[in-house]
């Protein structure tokens, strides 16, 4: 087991970041069990891809990011949603595709969005939200806002083309970008190393003309560092940066999938490195995670997942035509004139 | 001055849009400095400056993504594609995400993108020809509108700007009356100048799914749209000449939102229809005007209904052979004889 390493290039975080970068991972994790069992104990509607063993991802490049910076996620979502800040009610409210959800019900697990958190939106096609992203980015800088977009995805949006027409166009433009690529190994089921004959797709950076660096997924400190180096970079106008963060899923590609395609070994190998543990033990060691202080977290966020397991339970249902409002906007741009 | 070509009436109303609204701003191929392939954009890089006529990558994905990222935090984009068959490299991002963002938001997100691109066949053979309207019109969450006059041009890219919703305007080749510099391209604007209404400097909109009745008639109701309005209105002057038919020509400018009302009422006058689209016939929007007149109006059809459509193949290079596989005049007519007769349409 490896402790966190923040870069020496970076100051470390206050304590205050640090411990609030583990609450997240933690959230996240309960979140995704609580799901599982969910989806075990009752029916569930429709499916969803579980981000659990990837905490350290989400929770460290959320913690660099402000209120008002946008994200775009994938069909893995959820830790990312909650990473951002959308709520607990409305995402579980969302999984039971409840009107109370951050989508109403029309979206589920796989599209999640919450403009008023800068959570653009979720996307079920894979590398479907790096374009827009790529737009966001593209607006911060036209508006002069500051503001930074960044777009997570996984290794299997890398070999698509939205991945290089994206990273291309805003490398030419110095856009404030940053792709957080979450290598998980697997694209479902075929290994990476099957899909492309480049180890590091944070490699493929160079092509771009912008940094790309390989980041230890596992370790939530070494993804905040190499975040607000990005976010930093980003923001003084010098462009995007891809970071490649190496980190593994536990559970299978979607819903109850048992990974035929890895070994027990390899999972327990992730496993022994999981980045919860690692940054408890860190913690522990600055004093900074009392006796007793992993389970009281715990134990608040399970409270707070029943008030939301409680609160979606108790929501209506859409009414059945609701979609068809959604359609198009009636509204009229206020445009001038 | 009116404005009297449609690349002209988009260009100027862009312009104007630009300089009213700083959110606007356009982005595609070759859209700065050069202008734009049918030079719509022309001197707007001059006007604008780069950061607001943007040239981008030739990279469809991008371009679509790009526009709908600044469309959902605030910004008014309007992407250019250089032809609407290079679009196909975007359908992910525009009928995946653009179309269904609102929807799978709950309502939240709104994609205000405007995009615009050429259609239509001018001898550059099968990749550069097509009309593809029927693509975006079935994927809910679009508007699809196809401007065929300097007016509508102004009317409808005013009215795309206020929309909340992704639009698309897809413009005919031969109807923008432009030309490369240097170069000549094919126009069909002098063949059809006494039915190119220009666009006024003044405001106004041309609202989506409002159709146009172009010409009254009292024999026979021709739905056609783009250039096709065009060959219509001419082939009914000439066979109002000949005392042959009077036909009542409509065009309905967006083809989804659908204005069926006007359709079904000319039909309600006139008892016949028949619709002229330069698509493929099978599963076009020609298809769902002829579907939707046999819905709504089926009682007081005396004819079945007819389409004239592109034959169902990819167009041919050869110019007699692209002129073959197009709704040609002789083809509209054919058409109009079996309507006016009552007989069962020359199915392609």
């Amino acid at each position: 087991m490896s402790n966190p390493t923040p870069n020496p290039a970076h100051p470390l975080p206050s304590d205050e970041v640090v411990v609030g970068i583990y609450r997240t991972m933690v959230t996240i994790r309960e979140f995704e069990e609580r799901l599982y069992n969910l989806f075990l104990t009752e029916t569930m509607p429709g499916t969803m891809h579980q981000y659990t063993g990837e905490e350290a991802v989400a929770a460290g490049v959320c913690a660099a990011l402000l209120p008002g910076d946008y994200i775009t996620s994938t069909h893995r979502g959820h830790g990312h949603a909650i990473a951002k800040g959308v709520s607990l009610r409305s995402l579980m409210a969302e999984m039971f595709a409840k009107d109370s959800g951050c989508c109403r019900g029309m979206g589920g697990s796989m599209h999640l969005s919450d403009p008023a958190m800068g959570m653009l939106g979720a996307t079920g096609i894979v590398g479907g939200g790096i374009p827009i992203a790529t737009g966001a980015a593209l607006s911060a800088l036209m508006r002069g806002s500051g503001q930074v977009a960044v777009s997570f995805f996984g290794d299997g949006a890398a070999n698509e083309g939205a991945f290089h027409e994206s990273l291309n166009q805003a490398g030419a433009w110095k856009l404030p970008a940053i792709y957080v690529c979450e290598n998980n190994l697997y694209g479902f089921s075929v290994p990476f190393s099957a899909a492309s004959a480049v180890p590091d797709i944070a490699a493929r950076a160079a092509g771009y003309g912008f940094p790309g660096v390989v980041v230890d997924g596992m370790d939530a400190l070494a993804v905040y560092s190499a975040a607000a180096s990005a976010v930093a970079r980003a923001r003084r106008g010098d462009g995007p940066t891809l970071l490649e963060c190496k980190t593994y899923r536990y559970r299978g590609h979607s819903r109850f999938e048992k990974p035929t395609y890895r070994t027990d070994d390899e999972v327990a190998a992730w496993q022994e490195r999981d980045a919860i543990r690692c940054m408890e033990t860190y913690l522990t060691e600055r004093g900074l995670l009392p006796t007793g202080e992993p389970e009281r977290v715990a134990a608040e966020v399970r409270v707070a997942l029943d008030d939301a397991v409680a609160f979606a339970r108790s929501s209506p249902e859409p009414a059945e035509d609701a979609a068809l409002q959604y359609v198009y906007s009636d509204e009229s741009d206020p445009l001038s004139a | 001055m009116p404005y009297t070509t449609i690349a002209q009436a988009l260009r100027e109303t862009l312009r104007e849009q630009m300089q009213r609204d700083e959110r606007v701003f356009v982005l595609g191929q070759d859209v700065g400095k050069f202008g734009g392939a049918y030079r719509v954009t022309d001197g707007l890089y001059a006007e604008f400056g780069p950061a607001r006529v943007r040239d981008t990558a030739i990279s469809e994905i991008a371009i679509a993504g790009l526009a709908m990222g600044a469309a959902l935090t605030g910004l008014r984009p309007v992407a250019e594609f250089q032809f609407v068959d290079f679009m196909a490299n975007a359908m992910d991002q525009i009928c995946n995400h653009m179309a269904k963002f609102r929807v799978m938001s709950g309502g939240k997100l709104d994609v205000p993108v405007v995009m615009r691109a050429p259609y239509g066949a001018t001898g550059r053979a099968a990749q550069h020809s097509q009309s593809l309207e029927a693509w975006f019109a079935h994927a809910p969450g679009l508007k699809v509108a196809m401007p065929s006059t300097p007016y509508d041009a102004r009317g409808l890219l005013r009215a795309a700007l206020r929309e909340r919703n992704p639009v698309i305007l897809l413009e005919h080749k031969l109807l923008y009356g432009s030309a490369s510099p240097g170069g000549k391209a094919a126009s069909a604007v002098g063949e059809y100048a006494a039915w190119m209404t220009p666009a006024p400097e003044e405001d106004y909109v041309v609202p989506f799914g409002a159709a146009s009745v172009r010409r009254q008639g009292r024999d026979l109701t021709v739905v056609a749209t783009g250039l096709m309005v065009h060959r219509a209105l001419r082939l009914a002057e000439r066979l109002e000449q000949e005392r042959v038919c009077s036909l009542e020509i409509i065009d309905p400018r967006s083809v989804y939102p659908l204005d069926s009302a006007t359709i079904c009422a000319s039909v309600r006058k006139t008892h016949r229809c028949l619709v002229v689209v330069e698509e493929t016939a099978f599963a076009g929007v020609g298809a769902e005007i002829a579907a939707q007149v046999s819905e709504l109006a089926f009682d007081y059809l005396d004819a079945p209904v007819q389409r004239v459509a592109a034959r169902h193949s990819p167009i041919p290079f050869n110019y007699a052979c692209e002129a073959y596989t197009l709704p040609n005049e002789g083809r509209i007519e054919a058409a109009i004889s079996a309507a006016l007769a009552g007989r069962n349409g020359p199915w392609q």
